[in-house]
């Protein structure tokens, strides 16, 4: 049996939030110079501008990205062979806690979603668990930002449904966010399973990197399909205009009843944060 | 449609002549005096409009930020503050712009009775670039939590503002950034 001592998950997460928060994914930060040379808006490519100076800024200065330092979502993928010192759950939202206040990171999490009171630590964390093979654990870690996840849909389409129809579901759930979600998105989908299970995935496709071609051959065109689709919209960066409405889409698929085929749509804004830990019982 | 690289400098308050001559697809640069206020600041000040209370801050003649900021590290003044939805605040609007509210910021599209409202009264809605928060703060130059303090992020803050960059989306003659802009670069036939 290893041990994962819990008081290095909390460590790691209290520096890797702040981290994450102040720097943007490097295949995203590629992805918006490379938009911002060929945007045919000039509004647009100010705003791209904007966005990289502010890269920039958050970087240098350590400060966040966005204000909306987001509600924090890990998929822990726990190796089955693992042994724990303490309670994971505690580690994780200590690290959270921790992190967000050394860190001067907006709490942007209410106790009730009814009566609205703040819980000013930016916690509970929503937590997905796995168990997988082997005595390794794994951290999938996101900050989520509430603007592009308010956007965010699902839909129990009809099995029988064409490759075109659910493009074109995807296209307008993207069409509908405008502005909201600011674009330049990116846009995580997941096909299948059941109800909760494709909204799982779809949040998962967003850990991925953009510039990663998909394994499966028969999604990755339909993601370059859905690009191109999007990116014809207009929306543009902002909303204010351009062919940067997405800067990449994402696609995760399992397998579902004969009777259903569930479409979720997981937007992301340009603020793509999220990090990967692996923990084992060295430590690290 | 203004054109984007005559960038126009504005001094708060907001008179006529200003409201006159900016338009849609003007980027602007903002100096003076604004109040932020987002979800639950914007249902408590029409809350108190009905009760016939008076508001925290004089509104007439100002303009209120969608954006609820980071905590300030103690070398600075604010944290990040980019704009947030401002379709959440929309059912709030009509009342405030009645009040003499002149000029909101924030980021995406007002319903069809906000664009309305705003040409009615003569006002403006300016966006802000989301997500950039940490450019934008180094515009805030002063910033004092005047309201609600118990709502923390979403508390009404003071904020003296210098050059804040942004682009005009709604102008007093109903114009829309948004559908401009976008109808331009469409070629989506859906």
């Amino acid at each position: 049996m290893q041990i994962i001592k819990t008081e290095e998950i909390e460590n790691q997460i209290a520096k890797k939030v702040q981290k994450v928060n102040f720097e943007l994914p490097e295949d995203v930060e590629k992805a918006i110079r490379a938009a911002h040379d060929r945007e045919n808006s000039e509004v647009g490519r100010k705003i791209l501008k904007q966005i990289l100076d502010n890269s920039e800024i958050a970087n240098n200065e350590r400060v966040p990205l966005c204000q909306d330092t987001g509600l924090v979502v890990v998929y822990a993928r726990v190796g089955q062979d693992l042994e724990f010192d303490g309670s994971l759950e505690e580690a994780i939202n200590n690290g959270v806690r921790k992190g967000y206040k050394d860190g001067y990171l907006r709490k942007s999490v209410v106790k009730d979603p009814l009566d609205r009171e703040n819980t000013g630590t930016n916690t509970p964390v929503i937590i997905h668990y796995d168990l997988i093979e082997g005595s390794e654990l794994k951290l999938d870690i996101a900050t989520k930002g509430g603007g592009s996840e308010n956007m965010s849909q699902i839909k129990m389409m009809k099995p029988t449904v064409s490759r075109a129809e659910i493009i074109d579901y995807i296209v307008q759930v993207v069409k509908e966010s405008g502005a909201n979600a600011c674009p330049p998105l990116i846009v995580g989908v997941g096909i299948g399973g059941n109800f909760e299970k494709s909204a799982l995935l779809a949040k998962e496709s967003l850990f991925e990197r953009i510039d990663q071609v998909n394994p499966d051959s028969k999604l990755e065109k339909l993601e370059a399909d859905i690009l191109e689709q999007v990116n014809q919209l207009g929306i543009g960066p902002q909303g204010l205009g351009g062919n940067t409405t997405a800067l990449g889409v994402n696609i995760k698929s399992y397998p579902c009843h004969i009777a259903s085929m569930p479409v979720a749509v997981n937007l992301n804004c340009h603020s793509a944060r999220h990090i990967s830990l692996v923990f084992n019982g060295e430590g690290r | 449609m203004g054109k984007v690289d005559k960038m126009k400098k504005i001094n708060l308050p907001l008179d006529d002549k200003t409201l006159k001559e900016i338009q849609a697809g003007d980027e602007v640069r903002l100096t003076g005096t604004i109040y932020t206020a987002r979800d639950q600041a914007h249902k408590r000040l029409v809350e108190t409009l009905e009760a016939g209370k008076e508001l925290p801050f004089e509104i007439k003649g100002s303009v209120i930020y969608y954006v609820g900021p980071a905590p300030n590290k103690p070398d600075k003044v604010i944290g990040s503050a980019g704009p947030t939805t401002s379709y959440r605040m929309d059912p709030f609007v009509e009342p405030l712009l009645q009040a003499g509210l002149k000029g909101m910021i924030g980021k995406g599209a007002r319903s069809e009775a906000v664009r309305e409202a705003i040409k009615r009264h003569n006002a403006v809605y300016f966006a802000a670039v989301g997500g950039a928060a940490a450019l934008i703060a180094e515009h805030i130059k002063e910033a004092e939590v005047i309201a609600y303090p118990e709502l923390g992020p979403e508390a009404i803050r003071k904020l003296y503002v210098e050059d804040l960059p942004l682009f005009v989306v709604n102008d007093t003659e109903g114009n829309d950034l948004y559908e401009q802009g976008q109808k331009k670069f469409s070629n989506n036939t859906n």
